[in-house]
């Protein structure tokens, strides 16, 4: 029906955006006894988050007229972002911007790598640019998760960690429990989504690629692809985390900082 | 371990420790008390009078903001601090045990130093502090006072020289805490352990300790004898 009304692209883009942001307000004032604060937050993560897809579709349009390695500038600067969005997550914990960057950064990059040179990953922007930012942000809400639970496990544990300091043992092993438990629990969405694919929901790359006249089989094998991938890659940046998150949290001479 | 020639085996030297974040404030100051070996220093004092934050200190789970402390004469902030708390044990107001079985809490901290406790190590350990047969029992099934023996006993299996007692009963309740205070005199006794027992009852430490060290606000009211310290009885 707006095809027929909107026959220019944009344009129908626009008021597709509108209806879809109509609905969600809608639903929002339908629920907002419940949530008294969301309508505000809703409307501006709604404003800011056209804003930004928007400028990325400008971008991505500007960069498919160069070479594919400038692709490599727009996922770095993604990378910068979610370690930006990590840090206001941990906020306790200290320097946690250069911590999140280094692991997101690292896993992200060292996993994008492999699928790239492998082939995988085909070297083009269209396809890099889209596929390596679900794996950048897949990784920063696998790593916020991450270091929120460990920061809520070190505060209700204090007096055991402190326990096992007191008998003479190291930080990394008085924290060893919760490192552990941490991992495990934020590595779960990325799981289930595996686990999940194809009964629970198709995700969108698989949509896309079948718009765009790829086979239906290859679209879900390769949605497989990206799956595996965003869990390796949000694997690695945790495992990374983990050895540097501990190390922040003590003194120099093994002396918890981390409190509730 | 470089051990200098004195008679003390723990000194503190103008310990204090202030609280930097605001409202700016002394938990506590200028600290001066030597122990010798095999002594028992209690420490009683109202609530919030700093003695829970000088066992931390000793055992430096806590920087000291001014002054230090000399184990065996040495200057604490020279010995490695994983090896210097393994020599100066601490027990807690709660037991903290980790999860898993009795004898993994005991062999926690000699598999610190790359020691194995034997499974007889275990069960001599267990018999003596009144818990025969349970090594094998989930250390987070056990009642208050249970734990806290367990906890007494995975701070010995450490085989410390200074055991710190911040308190160890405060949180049992009255028919637990008296067979624990009694455990801990006998252990004391046998053992001839030096301590520094942090207590609320001045009868405990009236019996138990060679000395009182009494701290208000953060600061010495007075140390000695009970009976020039504590009014008597």
């Amino acid at each position: 029906m707006l095809e027929h009304y909107f026959p220019n692209q944009l344009e129908r883009g626009a008021v597709q955006c509108l209806i879809a942001a109509l609905v969600t307000l809608a639903v929002i004032l339908l629920a907002r006894r419940r949530a008294p604060g969301l309508l505000k937050e809703i409307s501006f993560a709604e404003v800011r988050g056209l804003l930004q897809i928007f400028a990325v579709g400008a971008i991505l349009a500007a960069l498919l007229r160069g070479p594919a390695w400038t692709s490599i500038f727009v996922l770095a600067g993604m990378i910068f972002a979610a370690a930006s969005i990590v840090r206001k997550r941990a906020k306790k914990i200290p320097r946690a911007f250069v911590l999140a960057l280094i692991a997101i950064g690292t896993g992200a990059g060292t996993i994008l790598t492999v699928m790239t040179v492998t082939g995988v990953i085909p070297l083009k922007i269209l396809t890099l640019v889209p596929v390596g930012s679900m794996v950048i942000a897949n990784t920063m809400n696998t790593q916020s998760i991450f270091l929120d639970r460990f920061r809520g496990e070190v505060a209700a544990h204090v007096g055991e960690i402190e326990s096992a300091l007191a008998l003479g043992a190291s930080p990394e092993i008085a924290v060893d429990r919760y490192l552990r438990t941490a991992f495990r629990s934020s590595l779960i969405p990325a799981v289930d989504n595996i686990r999940s694919l194809g009964i629970v929901w198709i995700p969108g790359i698989m949509a896309g690629m079948v718009l765009s006249g790829a086979s239906p089989l290859y679209a879900a094998l390769y949605q497989f692809v990206v799956l595996t991938t965003i869990f390796s890659s949000s694997a690695l940046a945790c495992f990374i985390a983990s050895h540097l998150v501990a190390r922040r949290i003590f003194s120099g001479y093994g002396q918890l900082l981390l409190r509730a | 371990m470089n051990v200098n020639s004195t008679r003390y085996i723990v000194e503190c030297r103008d310990l204090s420790r202030e609280l930097l974040s605001e409202p700016r404030r002394f938990l506590v100051k200028d600290i001066n008390f030597s122990v010798e070996p095999a002594e028992v220093l209690g420490v009683i004092g109202p609530s919030g009078a700093g003695k829970s934050s000088l066992l931390r200190l000793i055992n430096r789970l806590d920087e000291p903001t001014e002054g230090t402390v000399l184990f065996h004469g040495q200057d604490y902030r020279t010995i490695e601090t994983a090896s210097l708390r393994r020599s100066i044990g601490m027990v807690m107001q709660r037991a903290y045990l980790f999860p898993g079985t009795v004898a993994e809490n005991l062999a926690f901290g000699p598999r610190q130093q790359g020691r194995t406790l034997s499974n007889r190590e275990i069960d001599s350990l267990l018999a003596e502090v009144g818990l025969a047969g349970y090594a094998t029992r989930d250390a987070l099934t056990l009642s208050g006072g249970e734990a806290q023996r367990v906890a007494i006993t995975r701070a010995l299996a450490n085989e410390p020289e200074v055991l710190l007692l911040d308190e160890p009963t405060s949180a049992l309740d009255e028919a637990s805490r008296g067979s624990v205070e009694q455990l801990l005199e006998r252990l004391i006794r046998d053992r001839h352990l030096t301590c520094i027992w942090v207590t609320h009852s001045l009868e405990q430490a009236r019996t138990m300790a060679d000395r009182i060290l009494v701290l208000d606000g953060g600061r010495i009211k007075a140390i000695g004898p009970a009976e020039e310290v504590l009014p008597r009885a």
